[in-house]
């Protein structure tokens, strides 16, 4: 009774929806198939090969491979850095700037877009103001295809910082007070500590984040929608964006629950090689 | 000497802290500074941080212009809505916790593995049941496929396990119904997670974007951030009018946080994040 609410709606919309996409994965469900199920046919693995020869596709891939290597590193290291640094005190001042770190984290995605396109603005935004108060030239930010992606790592990059800080700042006050005092009377320093001690203890934490950002870049979605809709000339596609075109905007069910699948896979993967490297870390 | 170095270490790193904190805080500044802004003002170089003429006519376009009272009305639902489903969260977890039936934990690993899919993978096929439905452009819709989660359920479990069995005994002995028992026995219990998951819970529904773009194709239904992302596209060159709707949106996301960060914090800790 107090289970069956709970379980009834997450097998309708997260288990069998899984199977479901399995299936239409392999018909050529469009538009005409949602309005009469009879018009649907099965593709094979027709749409799991085309998949790999759209160039649309291909070029999403590699634009989400870039955001993986830039993105993951940045905000791993970043939150990472701000954590410690929050927790170098306990007064008032170091308690407000755990908020202020936070904020961008918990701001909707839209006004966020709105705000940030203001920002990048060619004419009026405040980034090539400033740019140009040092003599720089002004920037397209989200009109240049290259800068465009670094743009919305930018944005990204601003948001997600956080998240994470606060799971490292949770596990940085677990550590107990004992271990930097022992640390002191064999008149270890500061960089030592930090080296020795506060990292090496992290590692779980730091393993945490870097599993959830890694799935996060991969499936890097909502920026690119809201600021660029994947342009300029799909600089800035990711594969999400890629398989939400498809299906929403294209109606091309069955292809891009085959892409979402492709996605699947590769995220199972990453995630399993990420846990592989960990085991072999904890050995030595 | 080394208290000296201290100090000179000390304040390095609290420099560091406003200096990046000022950096995070631009587009809030930029964002509030703007919305006051008259539309002429938008166009002036160098820009303007803070309004030189400020005006509230931005704040008022937006309710009596535009529809975003209706938004309003319909985002505050979809918050309610929300809350029911926290509260199916908690029983859900509170089964999983204290009761024994068949097939429990295999539902409960099945339950967690919900967690691991990308939602581009489930949004084709859920967008396709709801149609199925007949509750295509409906708030049913809207709210239906989100209202519960695995996480919430996960975490309710976790801190409901802890509570010894005999309180509740003692309160079946007393005559106690097992619904009674749940409301004034655990809820009151797990407040602490009730505090977490209930301002998680708000901020998600307030911010909710994607698929009420992708359910209702009827303004009648539109939320927030819908309506503000039609704006960003239909009044493009109005930087004040978008400008206020995203403060409008932000504002009490923040204010709320502000009042609740302490709870979220130790959620962290609680969930045992470390």
């Amino acid at each position: 009774m107090f289970i069956a609410p709970a379980v009834i709606l997450l097998t309708l919309f997260s288990i069998i929806p899984i199977i479901i996409a399995l299936v239409i994965s392999f018909t050529d469900m469009d538009l005409v198939g949602l309005a009469d199920y009879s018009n649907i046919s099965s593709a094979g693995f027709a749409n799991y090969i085309n998949i790999f020869k759209d160039p649309v596709f291909l070029k999403s891939m590699y634009n989400t491979l870039i955001y993986v290597v830039i993105g993951v590193p940045l905000v791993v290291l970043a939150s990472m850095g701000v954590a410690l640094l929050l927790n170098y005190g306990t007064s008032w001042l170091f308690k407000s700037f755990r908020v202020i770190y936070y904020m961008p984290s918990i701001t909707n995605i839209v006004a966020v877009a709105v705000v940030w396109g203001y920002l990048y603005n060619g004419s009026y935004g405040l980034f090539n103001y400033i740019l140009s108060i040092f003599g720089l030239p002004a920037q397209q930010w989200l009109q240049d295809p290259t800068l465009a992606k670094l743009s919305l790592i930018l944005l990204a990059f601003w948001k997600s910082i956080g998240l994470n800080m606060i799971i490292f700042l949770a596990a940085l006050q677990g550590i107990p007070r004992s271990y930097y005092e022992a640390a002191e009377i064999d008149g270890a320093t500061g960089w030592k500590k930090l080296r020795y001690i506060t990292v090496p203890l992290l590692g779980f934490a730091t393993f945490f984040v870097t599993i959830t950002t890694l799935i996060g870049w991969i499936q890097f979605f909502e920026e690119p929608l809201v600021m660029t809709k994947g342009g300029p000339l799909n600089a800035t596609m990711s594969m999400a964006l890629f398989i939400y075109n498809n299906g929403f905007q294209l109606s091309k069910f069955g292809y891009a629950a085959a892409g979402s699948f492709v996605l699947f896979i590769i995220i199972i993967i990453v995630t399993l090689i990420q846990f592989a490297v960990k085991k072999k870390e904890v050995e030595y | 000497m080394a208290l000296r170095m201290k100090h000179i270490e000390k304040g390095l790193m609290i420099a560091l802290l406003i200096i990046g904190g000022l950096l995070m805080m631009v587009p809030f500044i930029w964002m509030i500074g703007s919305s006051f802004k008259p539309e002429n003002e938008f166009t002036v170089i160098p820009p303007t941080l803070f309004p030189s003429h400020p005006t509230f006519s931005n704040y008022r376009d937006l309710f009596l212009k535009m529809d975003f009272l209706i938004y309003l009305k319909n985002t505050l639902i979809i918050v309610l809505c929300s809350f029911v489903g926290l509260f199916l969260n908690a029983m859900a977890g509170y089964a999983f916790a204290k009761f024994d039936f068949p097939g429990k934990n295999k539902f409960f690993y099945i339950i967690l593995a919900t967690m691991m899919i990308p939602g581009q993978v489930t949004m084709i096929p859920t967008y396709l049941i709801i149609n199925q439905l007949h509750l295509v452009n409906t708030m049913a819709g809207i709210v239906l496929p989100g209202l519960v989660g695995a996480f919430a359920i996960f975490l309710f479990r976790q801190f409901m396990t802890t509570i010894p069995i005999d309180l509740l005994e003692a309160a079946r002995l007393d005559g106690a119904g097992e619904l009674r028992i749940f409301f004034q026995l655990m809820v009151p219990i797990v407040k602490p997670v009730f505090a977490v998951q209930g301002i998680l819970t708000f901020i998600g529904a307030w911010n909710s974007f994607l698929w009420p773009l992708i359910i209702a194709n009827d303004e009648r239904l539109y939320t927030l951030s819908v309506g503000l992302s039609l704006l960003k596209g239909q009044y493009g060159t109005e930087f004040g009018l978008q400008m206020a709707g995203a403060a409008f949106m932000v504002v009490p996301i923040i204010i709320i946080f502000i009042f609740f960060q302490k709870h979220i914090i130790e959620g962290y800790t609680i969930s045992g994040i470390k």
